[in-house]
């Protein structure tokens, strides 16, 4: 049970994360989200036997993450959450795709398994991408980005309002369960026959809870419109981060670099 | 508003159970005064400092603050003129860090962020936690959370402080940090508790709730000293009104 809350407990490390002072965490906002823009959108674009092209890709979070001096772990745990349902897109691939193929010079597999290893490589980087946005910059202050960037403003709410609440749920996730378990005879979890009372009393509470916090922000003159204050100015070092970035993205796009560098280790060896 | 008089006429408010939880509350309060709000458990406390914030409205009744009625057209008005500060200051600390919390009000009124941070600073500093200002909200112990929930309303330069059981579940030492605090403060205070030795140190002018009733209204030192009146009300003297607990000997009055 202890460290079912000790997790439960772990869910702002995000926030915590965002507030770190380092090279990456003092890029502007704006250029972070660009940034993080481009590169889904490059990841989404590779088609699903491109495997490959995908590998130059693995850098940026690495490099981020090392910059932005980001624990591994916490990340990756978070990422295991959605994994299940990413291999769950691609777990029939294999099986009904069985065309052989080439990947690189030297290395063949089936269409199937590379279209698989293509869906759970593009998964992997665009989750890792988005956590590690997180990390580094806050979620208030990508709303604030997205303000400027002129998204409607109720998506920019909801947004961020949901977001809270999952910090909210899980609270008062944890104190349920913990008093569960200090009145139930069971080890471990929730017995089949509670999960009914016990996620009907999570969610009236929950919205409850969420209701006083709604409270406590329109006291404040909260209207529907979040503001984040003055965000810094972009400076010349911002600009050449989107753009460095930026390039790097479109020569891994249209240029395959794993192939070219195989090709020409085979040339010299022959 | 320049005199800041709450006036509460004729309050009547039933929860959509059917319960009712106010009925019939009528009181004035007038500008730089404290008043404690005291009752026993649901008596109704905490509705109606819902309904001087306009948190909730009124079934029959009306609320005024200064001559401006509190209906949903002059909440952002009203809502500038009194902070209310909740029962739990986890409701109140929703931002990552103390700075972007006690920020959230003045940004909300558009105030240039020169002005913002020195309205957050000043706050900080009056409720003692400037030294928290980049901490985690969510990381602060249950003391500093309170001050911090305080000077989220400080720096929105009310006029008129509410508070629900500001020192509920406070050790000895914040609470009396907070009393300390409280004291030093010149608005007009409204404080709903069943502290009522912090009631007795803090308010000059007691109002006891009873079952959505005004029951009485009048000088702290006389409402919560009287034995008889307290128990018909569900409640009990201050602890510093009692007979000493080893000895028996009763405190003179």
């Amino acid at each position: 049970m202890s460290n079912m809350m000790t997790s439960l407990y772990n869910i702002r490390i995000l926030d915590e994360l965002a507030e770190k002072r380092t090279v990456i965490h003092n890029i502007h906002p704006l250029m972070k989200v660009l940034t993080t823009c481009l590169y889904l959108i490059v990841i989404v674009s590779f088609n699903k036997y491109e495997l490959s092209g995908l590998l130059p890709l693995v850098f940026y979070p690495i490099i981020v993450i090392a910059l932005a001096d980001l624990p591994l772990v916490p990340l990756l745990k978070r990422m295991l959450i959605v994994l299940p349902l990413i291999i769950g897109i691609g777990l029939f691939n294999p099986l009904f795709d069985r065309s052989p193929m080439v990947v690189l010079p030297w290395i063949q597999l089936s269409g199937g398994w590379i279209s698989f290893l293509a869906i759970l490589l593009k998964g992997v980087l665009t989750i890792l991408a988005a956590l590690v946005l997180i990390a580094t910059t806050g979620m208030t202050r990508i709303a604030a980005v997205l303000g400027m960037l002129r998204v409607p403003r109720i998506f920019i709410l909801q947004l961020l309002l949901t977001y809270r609440y999952i910090s909210v749920l899980i609270e008062e996730v944890g104190r349920t369960v913990r008093a569960y378990a200090l009145r139930s005879r069971r080890e471990k979890g929730v017995s089949f026959s509670d999960w009914g009372s016990l996620t009907g009393h999570l969610l009236l509470r929950t919205m409850e809870r969420a209701q006083r916090v709604y409270h406590s922000m329109c006291c404040r003159g909260f209207a529907g419109e979040y503001h984040a204050g003055n965000t810094s100015k972009i400076r010349i070092e911002d600009i050449l981060y989107f753009t460095g970035w930026g390039l790097y993205f479109v020569l891994v796009r249209f240029f395959n670099i794993p192939t070219a560098i195989g090709s020409l280790i085979t040339g010299v060896v022959k | 508003m320049s005199h800041h008089i709450i006036q509460v006429n004729n309050l009547k408010y039933s929860y959509p159970g059917g319960r009712q939880a106010l009925n019939g509350v009528n009181f004035q309060i007038l500008h730089g005064e404290s008043v404690g709000i005291v009752g026993a458990n649901g008596a109704g406390k905490s509705t109606l400092l819902m309904h001087l914030v306009g948190v909730l409205f009124p079934d029959e009744g009306e609320i005024a603050v200064g001559e401006v009625p509190v209906i949903k057209k002059t909440l952002p008005l009203i809502r500038q003129s009194v902070g209310m500060v909740f029962q739990d200051p986890d409701d109140q600390l929703f931002m990552t860090t103390v700075y972007d919390d006690v920020a959230f009000g003045p940004r909300n009124y558009k105030l240039p962020e020169e002005e913002v941070e020195k309205r957050v600073r000043s706050a900080l500093e009056t409720v003692g936690i400037l030294h928290l200002m980049d901490r985690l909200s969510y990381k602060l112990s249950g003391g500093e959370k309170r001050a911090a929930a305080i000077a989220t309303v400080l720096a929105m330069k009310p006029d008129i402080l509410v508070m629900d059981e500001p020192s509920s579940s406070l050790d000895p030492k914040s609470r009396r940090r907070l009393i300390s605090l409280l004291r030093c403060f010149t608005h007009t205070k409204i404080i709903a508790s069943h502290d009522l030795d912090m009631v007795l140190e803090l308010c000059e002018r007691t109002i006891i709730i009873q079952d959505g009733k005004v029951i009485i209204d009048g000088p702290t030192g006389e409402i919560l000293a009287n034995e008889e009146l307290m128990e018909k009300c569900g409640l009990e003297m201050p602890l510093c009104l009692q007979g000493c607990p080893v000895c028996g000997t009763k405190k003179a009055k």
